[in-house]
């Protein structure tokens, strides 16, 4: 057997491209902020991953749905493989925001409702992470993980709804706002490709860990038989 | 039988055990009051911050004590294989849970009838007038976290670091709950106009509902042997 498939390949070096033109996009195209300067480039990577870290919980949520209802272990190995990668992307929502947030806001850190939100949402999955790994008998570890993944996923909306009505500093959503929003249109090009990009990302990490816990599965099946 | 007589089964047996042994409630009880005197070294002595933060201590206390209730109240069910016994009877999954959960909510709410005049007596709250909002909202509070709390014990108590793992899971899925309790407990301290602190309940009785909900269809994976 091929170490990589050639679908796998294929899906790889498009991710490479799409991610070098983003990253044209993000520091040349796209023009310099008048009030932020280039600080706010930051944007164009922080935005996608907020947006890939949501589509991996998704995905948690649907797969611990479809596995508690089938029982096939595949579906189990799909949430893993989701919240991980959804694990990395929410921690990079929580880096490059302060990053951003220190020259603008003059603070690292807000209780805002979208900034709390994700560090609860944070929290959470990697609450599942560990759920998974500390519970001694694998098959029930994934019947555990899987209700806490659809609990968790549930949990979203309404810690953000509670949260808001609690209090929020967070620029507003800036691109559904149409005429006057703010953002150039190069701009909103550079964040519509890199929102495109950075799903091209997910999926790509997302197919090849999953191949790594099929690989493992097969791994652990063989060294049982010999 | 029907499923009205088993809760109530179930549910007395767990009043029955807790009465004899009382290890629940007094554990629980101490430590919300450990928890309020650690809060008050924060303070100046009489300082106004005391009042403001009396809601959110509160519900620290009730929280954490909560916390080590839920985790002691399950792993109660694994000692002799009680869990499996309760689950080999005719009964439904969802009577077991909806038991389980009210057994919790009455231990906890106990507990907090208890701390509450302790509270009032040294922040000098002045809850008169409110008492039975106040109430409301401690059940209401209290509920939404037993529901969580009972599916989270039950995880928790199955994986190697046992108790360790119910406060991570318990804690971030329950901020709605924590703060909506918090929010309607100062509103109501603070003598605030009663449709504000309506606004707040009303929250924490959906979030209650969707949590009561979810909980109840998945608590039936969880015990599965």
């Amino acid at each position: 057997m091929n170490s990589i498939r050639s679908s796998h390949l294929v899906l790889i070096i498009l991710t490479f491209i799409v991610i070098e033109i983003a990253l044209y996009l993000s520091f040349l195209y796209a023009p310099t902020e008048s009030t932020m300067g280039d600080v706010q480039r930051i944007f164009y990577f922080h935005v996608p991953s907020a947006w890939a870290s949501f589509l991996a919980f998704f995905i948690v949520c649907a797969a611990s749905i479809a596995f508690l209802r089938t029982g096939k272990a595949h579906w189990d190995r799909l949430a893993a493989s989701s919240a991980e990668i959804g694990v990395l992307f929410i921690t990079i929502v929580l880096l490059t925001g302060p990053l951003w947030a220190k020259p603008v806001w003059n603070v690292y850190w807000t209780w805002d409702a979208r900034l709390t939100t994700s560090l609860v949402l944070w929290l959470i999955y990697i609450a599942y992470l560990m759920v998974r790994n500390y519970t001694t008998d694998p098959e029930r570890g994934a019947r555990f993980a899987a209700v806490f993944g659809i609990i968790g996923f549930i949990d979203v909306p309404i810690v953000y709804m509670s949260i808001r009505w609690w209090r929020t500093l967070h620029p507003a959503p800036v691109i559904a706002g149409g005429e006057g929003s703010g953002l150039a249109p190069e701009m909103f090009r550079t964040l519509m490709f890199n929102l495109f990009a950075f799903s091209i990302l997910f999926i790509t990490l997302l197919v090849l860990s999953y191949r790594i816990s099929t690989l493992e599965k097969q791994l652990q099946a063989l060294k049982h038989q010999s | 039988m029907n499923s009205l007589q088993q809760i109530y089964t179930i549910l007395h047996k767990d009043i029955l055990l807790e009465l004899r042994s009382k290890d629940i409630i007094t554990t629980m009880l101490i430590f919300s009051l450990t928890v309020v005197v650690i809060f008050n070294f924060v303070f100046e002595p009489g300082s106004e911050e005391m009042a403001t933060s009396a809601p959110g201590i509160l519900w620290v206390a009730f929280a954490f004590a909560s916390n080590l209730g839920l985790s002691r109240s399950f792993a109660r069910e694994q000692e002799n294989s009680n869990m499996q016994g309760l689950l080999l009877c005719p009964v439904d999954r969802s009577a077991v849970f909806t038991a389980k959960v009210a057994g919790n909510v009455l231990f906890i709410f106990l507990v907090e009838l208890i701390t509450l005049p302790v509270m009032v007596l040294f922040f000098d709250l002045h809850i008169g007038p409110v008492w039975l909002p106040l109430l409301g909202t401690l059940i209401l509070g209290t509920l939404g976290f037993a529901t969580v709390g009972t599916v989270f014990s039950a995880i928790s108590a199955n994986t190697r670091s046992r108790e360790v793992m119910l406060p991570i899971m318990l804690f971030p899925v329950t901020v709605p709950i924590i703060l909506a309790a918090i929010k309607s407990t100062s509103y109501l301290l603070a003598g605030r106009d009663m449709s504000q602190v309506w606004s707040w309940l009303r929250l924490l009785i959906a979030f209650d509902v969707i949590y009561f909900v979810v909980c109840f269809l998945l608590y039936e994976y969880v015990v599965e042997e």
